[in-house]
Protein backbone atom coordinates (compact mmCIF):
# COMPACT_ATOMS: atom_id res chain seq x y z
CA UNK A 1 0.00 0.00 0.00
CA UNK A 2 0.88 3.66 -0.21
CA UNK A 3 -0.43 6.82 1.21
CA UNK A 4 -1.27 9.91 -0.43
CA UNK A 5 -3.02 12.85 0.48
CA UNK A 6 -5.98 12.78 -2.14
CA UNK A 7 -8.49 15.92 -2.13
CA UNK A 8 -7.68 17.13 1.26
CA UNK A 9 -7.92 13.32 2.68
CA UNK A 10 -5.15 10.97 3.47
CA UNK A 11 -5.73 7.72 1.97
CA UNK A 12 -4.20 4.02 1.79
CA UNK A 13 -4.21 3.23 -1.35
CA UNK A 14 -3.01 -0.23 -3.71
CA UNK A 15 0.85 1.01 -5.19
CA UNK A 16 0.24 2.61 -8.24
CA UNK A 17 2.87 3.63 -10.85
CA UNK A 18 0.65 6.93 -12.55
CA UNK A 19 -1.89 8.98 -12.39
CA UNK A 20 -4.32 6.86 -14.81
CA UNK A 21 -3.28 3.81 -12.50
CA UNK A 22 -4.38 6.03 -9.13
CA UNK A 23 -7.87 7.40 -11.03
CA UNK A 24 -9.14 3.81 -12.24
CA UNK A 25 -8.10 2.10 -8.44
CA UNK A 26 -11.11 4.87 -7.90
CA UNK A 27 -12.78 4.24 -10.65
CA UNK A 28 -12.84 8.21 -11.62
CA UNK A 29 -12.99 8.12 -15.96
CA UNK A 30 -10.28 10.16 -17.24
CA UNK A 31 -12.32 12.06 -19.53
CA UNK A 32 -13.00 15.30 -18.49
CA UNK A 33 -10.76 15.63 -15.09
CA UNK A 34 -8.25 17.71 -14.10
CA UNK A 35 -5.27 16.32 -11.88
CA UNK A 36 -2.93 18.80 -9.63
CA UNK A 37 -0.06 16.72 -8.11
CA UNK A 38 2.52 18.13 -5.52
CA UNK A 39 0.65 21.69 -7.25
CA UNK A 40 1.49 20.34 -10.78
CA UNK A 41 -1.12 20.41 -13.53
CA UNK A 42 -1.57 17.28 -14.98
CA UNK A 43 -3.63 16.71 -18.21
CA UNK A 44 -5.44 13.94 -19.86
CA UNK A 45 -2.57 13.26 -22.38
CA UNK A 46 -0.24 12.79 -19.33
CA UNK A 47 -2.22 10.50 -16.76
CA UNK A 48 -0.68 7.41 -18.48
CA UNK A 49 2.99 8.71 -17.77
CA UNK A 50 2.80 11.08 -14.89
CA UNK A 51 4.30 9.26 -11.89
CA UNK A 52 2.75 9.15 -8.99
CA UNK A 53 5.11 8.62 -5.40
CA UNK A 54 4.25 7.86 -1.94
CA UNK A 55 3.26 10.59 0.26
CA UNK A 56 2.03 13.00 -3.16
CA UNK A 57 -0.37 15.19 -2.72
CA UNK A 58 -3.17 15.19 -5.63
CA UNK A 59 -6.43 17.19 -6.00
CA UNK A 60 -8.49 15.32 -8.79
CA UNK A 61 -10.95 18.13 -10.32
CA UNK A 62 -14.21 18.37 -12.78
CA UNK A 63 -16.48 20.37 -13.84
CA UNK A 64 -19.50 21.42 -11.51
CA UNK A 65 -22.76 23.49 -11.54
CA UNK A 66 -21.49 27.16 -11.24
CA UNK A 67 -21.86 31.11 -12.28
CA UNK B 1 -33.72 51.17 -42.25
CA UNK B 2 -33.29 49.62 -38.66
CA UNK B 3 -29.71 49.56 -37.88
CA UNK B 4 -27.20 46.55 -38.63
CA UNK B 5 -26.16 44.87 -35.14
CA UNK B 6 -22.77 43.63 -35.46
CA UNK B 7 -21.92 39.96 -33.89
CA UNK B 8 -20.02 39.56 -30.76
CA UNK B 9 -16.73 38.29 -31.00
CA UNK B 10 -14.59 37.17 -27.96
CA UNK B 11 -11.15 35.43 -28.46
CA UNK B 12 -12.18 34.90 -32.09
CA UNK B 13 -15.39 32.84 -31.20
CA UNK B 14 -18.91 34.55 -32.43
CA UNK B 15 -21.89 34.03 -30.33
CA UNK B 16 -25.43 34.80 -31.88
CA UNK B 17 -26.77 35.72 -28.21
CA UNK B 18 -25.73 38.02 -25.71
CA UNK B 19 -27.50 36.39 -22.96
CA UNK B 20 -24.92 34.52 -21.44
CA UNK B 21 -25.49 31.60 -18.48
CA UNK B 22 -24.34 29.89 -15.37
CA UNK B 23 -25.44 26.56 -14.24
CA UNK B 24 -25.10 26.44 -10.07
CA UNK B 25 -28.12 26.56 -7.97
CA UNK B 26 -30.66 24.51 -10.09
CA UNK B 27 -33.29 21.92 -7.96
CA UNK B 28 -32.40 19.27 -10.69
CA UNK B 29 -29.77 18.74 -14.00
CA UNK B 30 -32.90 18.39 -16.23
CA UNK B 31 -34.59 21.38 -14.78
CA UNK B 32 -31.25 23.31 -15.97
CA UNK B 33 -30.90 21.58 -18.97
CA UNK B 34 -34.13 23.07 -20.11
CA UNK B 35 -33.36 26.06 -19.05
CA UNK B 36 -30.51 26.65 -20.67
CA UNK B 37 -32.23 25.59 -23.93
CA UNK B 38 -34.79 28.41 -23.18
CA UNK B 39 -32.25 30.92 -22.53
CA UNK B 40 -30.54 30.36 -26.42
CA UNK B 41 -27.43 31.11 -24.76
CA UNK B 42 -24.30 30.04 -26.37
CA UNK B 43 -22.04 30.26 -23.38
CA UNK B 44 -22.10 28.51 -20.33
CA UNK B 45 -20.49 28.99 -17.02
CA UNK B 46 -18.85 25.82 -15.26
CA UNK B 47 -16.90 25.66 -11.69
CA UNK B 48 -14.07 23.58 -11.33
CA UNK B 49 -14.56 21.62 -8.19
CA UNK B 50 -13.28 18.21 -6.55
CA UNK B 51 -14.26 15.15 -7.40
CA UNK B 52 -15.84 12.76 -4.98
CA UNK B 53 -14.08 10.21 -4.53
CA UNK B 54 -16.27 7.68 -2.44
CA UNK B 55 -18.88 8.82 -5.22
CA UNK B 56 -16.84 8.14 -8.60
CA UNK B 57 -20.23 7.38 -10.92
CA UNK B 58 -21.93 10.87 -10.10
CA UNK B 59 -23.55 12.02 -13.52
CA UNK B 60 -21.69 14.75 -15.32
CA UNK B 61 -22.57 17.91 -15.76
CA UNK B 62 -21.54 18.11 -19.14
CA UNK B 63 -24.13 15.70 -20.23
CA UNK B 64 -26.81 18.45 -19.41
CA UNK B 65 -25.40 21.50 -21.41
CA UNK B 66 -27.24 21.95 -24.81
CA UNK B 67 -25.56 20.79 -27.91
CA UNK B 68 -23.24 23.96 -29.24
CA UNK B 69 -23.09 25.73 -26.27
CA UNK B 70 -19.19 27.13 -25.27
CA UNK B 71 -18.33 26.15 -22.25
CA UNK B 72 -16.76 28.70 -19.94
CA UNK B 73 -15.10 27.36 -16.58
CA UNK B 74 -14.66 29.98 -13.86
CA UNK B 75 -12.41 30.11 -11.03
CA UNK B 76 -15.32 30.93 -8.39
CA UNK B 77 -14.57 31.21 -4.86
CA UNK B 78 -10.21 31.61 -5.36
CA UNK B 79 -9.26 34.35 -3.44
CA UNK B 80 -5.45 34.39 -4.95
CA UNK B 81 -3.90 34.55 -7.85
CA UNK B 82 -2.46 31.35 -7.50
CA UNK B 83 -5.26 29.64 -6.56
CA UNK B 84 -6.84 31.32 -9.48
CA UNK B 85 -4.50 30.48 -12.02
CA UNK B 86 -4.12 26.88 -11.05
CA UNK B 87 -7.77 26.70 -11.70
CA UNK B 88 -7.54 28.07 -15.00
CA UNK B 89 -5.00 25.62 -15.74
CA UNK B 90 -7.03 22.73 -14.50
CA UNK B 91 -9.92 23.70 -16.87
CA UNK B 92 -7.59 23.34 -19.36
CA UNK B 93 -5.77 20.24 -18.60
CA UNK B 94 -9.10 18.65 -18.52
CA UNK B 95 -10.10 19.97 -22.03
CA UNK B 96 -12.33 22.88 -21.71
CA UNK B 97 -9.70 24.57 -24.05
CA UNK B 98 -8.01 28.52 -23.21
CA UNK B 99 -11.22 30.15 -22.39
CA UNK B 100 -11.70 30.95 -18.00
CA UNK B 101 -13.71 33.25 -16.24
CA UNK B 102 -11.45 35.08 -14.32
CA UNK B 103 -12.47 35.54 -10.31
CA UNK B 104 -10.26 36.34 -7.74
CA UNK B 105 -12.49 37.59 -4.97
CA UNK B 106 -10.93 39.84 -1.77
CA UNK B 107 -13.79 39.74 0.24
CA UNK B 108 -15.66 36.80 1.88
CA UNK B 109 -18.85 38.54 2.78
CA UNK B 110 -19.48 40.46 0.12
CA UNK B 111 -17.90 38.25 -2.75
CA UNK B 112 -16.40 41.54 -4.02
CA UNK B 113 -13.14 41.28 -6.36
CA UNK B 114 -9.71 41.96 -5.35
CA UNK B 115 -8.74 44.44 -8.03
CA UNK B 116 -5.07 43.98 -7.74
CA UNK B 117 -4.97 40.43 -7.57
CA UNK B 118 -7.72 40.46 -10.60
CA UNK B 119 -5.22 42.47 -12.56
CA UNK B 120 -2.28 40.24 -11.72
CA UNK B 121 -3.72 36.92 -12.82
CA UNK B 122 -5.45 38.32 -15.89
CA UNK B 123 -1.41 39.53 -16.84
CA UNK B 124 -0.07 36.01 -15.60
CA UNK B 125 -3.21 34.12 -17.53
CA UNK B 126 -2.98 36.05 -20.59
CA UNK B 127 1.28 34.88 -20.53
CA UNK B 128 0.06 31.60 -20.77
CA UNK B 129 -2.23 31.83 -23.54
CA UNK B 130 -5.28 32.04 -21.98
CA UNK B 131 -8.75 33.59 -23.48
CA UNK B 132 -9.04 35.42 -19.93
CA UNK B 133 -12.70 37.04 -19.76
CA UNK B 134 -12.45 38.94 -16.05
CA UNK B 135 -15.27 39.28 -13.48
CA UNK B 136 -14.42 42.78 -12.00
CA UNK B 137 -15.63 45.87 -10.10
CA UNK B 138 -17.68 48.48 -11.68
CA UNK B 139 -14.64 50.53 -12.23
CA UNK B 140 -13.82 52.04 -15.37
CA UNK B 141 -10.06 52.62 -14.80
CA UNK B 142 -9.60 49.29 -13.53
CA UNK B 143 -11.35 47.96 -16.90
CA UNK B 144 -8.50 50.07 -19.10
CA UNK B 145 -6.05 48.42 -17.17
CA UNK B 146 -7.54 44.91 -17.71
CA UNK B 147 -8.13 45.26 -21.40
CA UNK B 148 -4.33 46.57 -21.70
CA UNK B 149 -3.10 43.64 -19.70
CA UNK B 150 -4.94 41.42 -22.41
CA UNK B 151 -8.20 40.88 -21.00
CA UNK B 152 -11.09 39.15 -23.93
CA UNK B 153 -13.78 40.50 -22.40
CA UNK B 154 -14.29 42.94 -19.04
CA UNK B 155 -17.03 41.94 -17.01
CA UNK B 156 -18.27 44.36 -14.25
CA UNK B 157 -20.38 43.24 -11.09
CA UNK B 158 -24.15 45.04 -11.81
CA UNK B 159 -24.32 44.09 -8.02
CA UNK B 160 -22.99 41.26 -5.87
CA UNK B 161 -22.85 37.74 -6.73
CA UNK B 162 -26.07 36.18 -6.31
CA UNK B 163 -27.91 39.17 -4.56
CA UNK B 164 -30.33 40.00 -7.29
CA UNK B 165 -29.80 43.75 -6.59
CA UNK B 166 -29.63 44.85 -10.57
CA UNK B 167 -27.44 47.16 -11.83
CA UNK B 168 -26.68 49.81 -9.17
CA UNK B 169 -24.45 52.10 -10.74
CA UNK B 170 -25.50 51.76 -14.96
CA UNK B 171 -23.51 54.77 -15.76
CA UNK B 172 -20.55 52.76 -15.05
CA UNK B 173 -21.28 50.30 -17.62
CA UNK B 174 -21.54 53.33 -20.16
CA UNK B 175 -18.21 54.73 -19.00
CA UNK B 176 -16.58 51.65 -19.17
CA UNK B 177 -17.83 50.58 -22.26
CA UNK B 178 -17.02 54.16 -24.00
CA UNK B 179 -12.98 53.52 -22.36
CA UNK B 180 -12.59 50.09 -23.88
CA UNK B 181 -12.48 48.36 -27.22
CA UNK B 182 -12.91 44.38 -25.58
CA UNK B 183 -16.70 43.21 -25.08
CA UNK B 184 -18.13 44.59 -21.69
CA UNK B 185 -20.37 41.67 -19.84
CA UNK B 186 -22.50 42.91 -17.29
CA UNK B 187 -21.87 39.83 -14.74
CA UNK B 188 -23.62 39.56 -11.15
CA UNK B 189 -26.43 40.70 -9.32
CA UNK B 190 -29.13 40.52 -12.32
CA UNK B 191 -32.09 39.60 -10.77
CA UNK B 192 -34.90 40.61 -13.30
CA UNK B 193 -35.35 40.40 -16.87
CA UNK B 194 -35.57 44.50 -16.50
CA UNK B 195 -31.90 44.33 -15.07
CA UNK B 196 -30.98 42.59 -17.73
CA UNK B 197 -32.56 45.00 -20.46
CA UNK B 198 -31.24 48.07 -18.72
CA UNK B 199 -27.85 46.81 -18.86
CA UNK B 200 -28.10 46.36 -22.37
CA UNK B 201 -29.68 49.41 -23.15
CA UNK B 202 -26.55 51.38 -21.90
CA UNK B 203 -24.62 49.55 -24.15
CA UNK B 204 -23.33 46.21 -21.92
CA UNK B 205 -22.66 43.81 -25.10
CA UNK B 206 -23.88 40.83 -22.97
CA UNK B 207 -25.28 39.89 -20.14
CA UNK B 208 -24.01 37.06 -17.30
CA UNK B 209 -27.46 35.38 -15.49
CA UNK B 210 -26.95 32.28 -13.04
CA UNK B 211 -29.09 32.95 -9.77
CA UNK B 212 -31.80 34.58 -11.73
CA UNK B 213 -32.86 31.66 -13.48
CA UNK B 214 -31.98 29.43 -11.74
CA UNK B 215 -33.84 30.61 -8.74
CA UNK B 216 -37.04 31.82 -9.97
CA UNK B 217 -40.32 30.03 -9.63
CA UNK B 218 -39.87 29.28 -13.25
CA UNK B 219 -36.41 28.59 -14.60
CA UNK B 220 -37.46 27.92 -18.02
CA UNK B 221 -39.49 30.72 -18.25
CA UNK B 222 -37.55 33.26 -16.60
CA UNK B 223 -34.66 31.86 -19.18
CA UNK B 224 -37.35 33.07 -22.01
CA UNK B 225 -37.86 36.20 -20.58
CA UNK B 226 -34.35 36.66 -20.28
CA UNK B 227 -33.73 35.82 -23.63
CA UNK B 228 -36.72 38.63 -24.42
CA UNK B 229 -34.83 40.67 -22.05
CA UNK B 230 -31.69 41.28 -23.28
CA UNK B 231 -32.53 41.07 -27.35
CA UNK B 232 -35.37 44.15 -26.38
CA UNK B 233 -32.34 46.10 -24.45
CA UNK B 234 -29.86 45.53 -27.05
CA UNK B 235 -32.46 46.84 -29.76
CA UNK B 236 -33.43 49.91 -27.67
CA UNK B 237 -29.57 50.27 -27.09
CA UNK B 238 -29.03 50.56 -30.95
CA UNK B 239 -32.26 52.68 -31.74
CA UNK B 240 -30.83 55.14 -29.35
CA UNK B 241 -32.88 56.21 -26.42
CA UNK B 242 -34.73 59.89 -26.28
CA UNK B 243 -33.25 62.77 -24.75
CA UNK B 244 -34.65 63.08 -20.97
CA UNK B 245 -36.40 66.40 -20.82
CA UNK B 246 -39.33 68.30 -19.31
CA UNK B 247 -43.02 67.55 -20.48
CA UNK B 248 -43.80 67.61 -24.25
CA UNK B 249 -46.89 67.05 -25.77
CA UNK B 250 -47.20 64.22 -28.27
CA UNK B 251 -50.54 65.28 -29.65
CA UNK B 252 -50.57 68.16 -31.83
CA UNK B 253 -51.88 71.33 -29.72
CA UNK B 254 -53.42 72.78 -32.84
CA UNK B 255 -57.18 71.86 -33.27
CA UNK B 256 -58.51 70.84 -30.39
CA UNK B 257 -62.36 70.92 -30.09
CA UNK B 258 -62.70 73.63 -27.23
CA UNK B 259 -59.89 75.65 -28.86
CA UNK B 260 -61.58 79.16 -30.61
CA UNK B 261 -61.47 79.34 -34.14
CA UNK B 262 -57.96 80.91 -35.55
CA UNK B 263 -56.27 80.99 -31.87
Amino acid sequence: MMTLTVNGERREVPVVATIGELLDHFRIQHQAVGVLINGEVVGRADFGSAPVHEGDTLDIVRFVGGG
Amino acid sequence: MAREDRALQIGGRTFGSRLFVGTGKYATWELMKEALAASGSELVTVAVRRVNIDRPDEPSLLNYIPEGATLLPNTAGCYTVEEAVTTARLARAAGLGALVKLEVIGDQELLWPDPLGTLQATEQLVREGFTVMVYTTPDPVLAVHLANAGAAAVMPLGSPIGSGQGVLDVDAVIKIRARVQVPVVVDAGIGSPADAALAMEHGADAVLVNTAIAAAADPVLMARAMKAAVEAGRMGYLAGRMPRRDASPSSPSEGRVSQPAGA
